[in-house]
């Protein structure tokens, strides 16, 4: 498949206003604006987009789902806090493509009526975020974005707003919290945000990628879209490999490509003289998959077929030196680190679970200590407002599940017995910032 | 008749909270070009929600102070329709916010996943070896801190490495960690790499 979202991003003004509008940018959104704006939610629909995520959602129902006869306003929030580890696709889009998220937001606004698009950007991403800031003041000054857009007589604004470090931002009704100046921490949900969200109004929360579909949609038409992919899973996907391979990178495929084809023939396969062992195919919060299991379509259905997710489409590859009682250890400490706090099981558990993955893996373990991981992990699961609390079971779940023998192997001989040469010499401690 | 059972009661033990609050600090007040630039952000958002700006706010103060204050924080809470306490309850949530004074170059290790399993432990042995300090600690000449950062969003040019919340620094190299440092202390901030997310075709 020919690239479609990252098309020019090699080229080195890829980023700009000129080389975008030059090459088709705000194209899609003149073309929408001419369109009833549930013509253009109608289009989304039968494209079958889904969000990009992690959830997998069809766009075009999220909007439909938009209260329309309501005095409230409307806004999109678009979700850039790109935080789910293994993943930095919407790094690179905004990075390299911003005004094709501008495009978005606007595209999106204008179908669900919003008069105001805001972007929360993580706050790691500064250069990112200035870059944006820069292209987004040209697109205000040519009339792409503000008031009479393009003349059509639709005004929207486009707010960038930096996050300052919370993966749990990255949930849709935490992201509204923080955007209102409160901490990233999940509401109960229903109401969802579609009927009460931003300031207690109509919002729609769709990821960045997500958004820069809806310009080749709209200019090129649901069908097309639909058969880029495997039925139900139209479109271009980005794709980011990391982990041990020997080109880790972005990678623009489609969803018929499969795992294997990402990680040998994108990502240039396992490093020298290794093996792999194991692979997460969505971000850390999915369940591992084994090297026979990676035949399958890096699809939202077939993943999921194959036991695990797609998710963030962050896939992370590990080699045969890969201490899975580690690497739990190290998921954990970050789920430990990143919980917001609201709900006993999380909070108490992933604390809980990092304390017995680290007392496994320094020798110090006894055998029922595995057990307790499987219990512990198994009351958080569906026990929390958000997804974090299962995402946040699953490292433990998943390794104890398929490399049971190495939790043994470490209690039994009481040490770590895979110490990998890029691991730390000394047993690392926790700590706190 | 106490409903209490017997208890050993030690005012030093129990009364104590855990609570860690942030100090008072020095007296502020944002400069006029900030507080500028915090009225023109502030009209990004209705009227009655100047809320949201909370988190810009908090990065102005740590833009003139270096760190967040308990007298910062009381200084933008009126600005935006807060309590000092509200302000304290998000300040306290964020990591990218600090709460006591920080070195000159903060140096934040990405140790999630896909960073370990490029050597990011290591790279932050031999960061912590060089600098003489630990985790969380600031040099004694107050120009390094070290940190553990969680994922940065940058995978494919691990181990990541970003400074002050602004400069990014990518593949670096557990054996060039200490070259690094030096280049720092000669050159200053010129010396990062930046981050160059590499799109394969």
């Amino acid at each position: 498949m020919d690239p479609i979202l990252t098309k020019y991003i090699r080229e080195p003004n890829s980023y700009t206003l000129d080389f975008s509008v030059k090459h088709g940018a705000y194209e899609g959104l003149k073309k929408a604006l001419a369109m009833k704006p549930n013509d253009v939610i109608e289009l989304v629909k039968a494209s079958g987009l889904r969000g990009r995520g992690g959830a997998g959602f069809p766009t075009g129902m999220k909007w439909q789902f938009v209260l329309k006869d309501t005095p409230l306003p409307k806004y999109i929030a678009c979700n850039a806090d790109e935080s789910e580890p293994g993943t930095f696709k919407d790094h690179v889009l905004m990075e390299r493509n911003p005004h094709s998220l501008f495009e978005g937001c606007l595209i999106g606004s204008w179908a669900i009526g919003a008069k105001v698009a805001y972007i929360y950007i993580r706050g790691e991403f500064y250069h990112v975020q200035q870059l944006m800031e820069a292209e987004l003041a040209k697109a205000y000054a040519r009339g792409y974005v503000g008031k009479n857009i393009m003349g059509s007589d639709f005004d929207c604004d486009i707010v960038l707003h930096r996050g300052a470090g919370a993966y749990e931002a990255g949930e849709e009704t935490a992201l509204i919290e923080s955007l209102e100046g409160k901490r990233a921490q999940p509401r109960i949900k229903p109401p969802f945000p579609a009927v009460s969200g931003l300031y207690n109004c109509p919002t729609a929360v769709n990821n960045v990628e997500t958004l820069c579909n809806l310009p080749p949609i709209v200019l090129n038409g649901a069908e097309w879209f639909a058969k880029l992919g495997p039925e139900k899973n139209g479109g271009p996907k980005l794709f980011c490999v990391s982990g041990h391979v020997k080109k880790p990178g972005v990678f623009e495929a489609s969803m018929h490509t499969t795992l294997r084809q990402l990680i040998y023939d994108y990502a240039g396969g396992i490093r020298d003289g290794h093996q792999l062992k194991a692979v997460i195919p969505g971000g850390s919060s999915v369940p591992v998959l084994l090297p026979d299991q990676l035949d399958v379509a890096a699809s939202f259905d077939e993943v999921v077929k194959a036991g695990s997710m797609l998710g963030s489409a962050g896939i992370i590859v590990m080699d045969e030196t890969t201490c899975m009682v580690w690497l739990a250890r190290n998921l954990l400490y970050f789920y430990k680190h990143e919980s917001c706090g609201k709900c006993t099981p999380c909070r108490e558990g992933t604390d809980w679970l990092y304390k017995i993955l680290t007392r496994i893996e320094n020798g110090e373990g006894v055998m029922r200590d595995i057990d307790l991981l499987v219990s512990v992990g198994g009351n958080i699961v569906g026990k929390t407002l958000c997804a974090f609390g299962d995402a946040a079971a699953t490292p433990a779940l998943t390794t104890v599940k398929h490399f049971r023998h190495e939790f043994e192997d470490h209690i039994r001989e009481g040490r770590c017995t895979l110490p990998a040469d890029w691991r730390a010499t000394k047993m690392p401690v926790a700590h706190a910032h | 008749m106490s409903f209490h059972p017997l208890m050993e009661y030690d005012r030093a033990k129990f009364q104590k909270s855990a609570r860690q609050t942030v100090p008072d600090g020095p007296p502020f007040a944002l400069t006029p070009e900030r507080r500028a630039q915090l009225d023109e952000i502030v009209t990004k958002y209705p009227p009655d929600r100047k809320r949201s700006a909370v988190l810009a706010a908090l990065y102005l103060v740590q833009e003139q102070q270096g760190y967040l204050t308990a007298n910062g924080m009381r200084h933008i809470a009126p600005l935006l329709d807060m309590t000092p306490a509200e302000v304290d309850d998000v300040a306290t949530y964020y990591v990218m916010f600090h709460k006591a004074p920080v070195g000159k170059y903060v140096l934040q290790v990405c140790r999630t996943l896909s960073c370990a399993l490029n050597g990011a432990e290591r790279v932050t042995e031999a960061l912590s070896e060089k600098l003489g300090i630990g985790i969380g600690e600031t040099d004694p000449s107050g120009m390094f801190t070290l940190v553990e950062f969680e994922c940065l969003g940058a995978c494919d040019r691990a181990p990541v490495v970003m400074v002050n919340n602004e400069l990014w620094h990518e593949c670096l190299r557990p054996e060039d960690a200490g070259q690094l440092v030096d280049a720092i202390k000669a050159k200053g901030g010129a010396v990062f790499s930046g981050c160059h997310l590499e799109v394969e075709r």
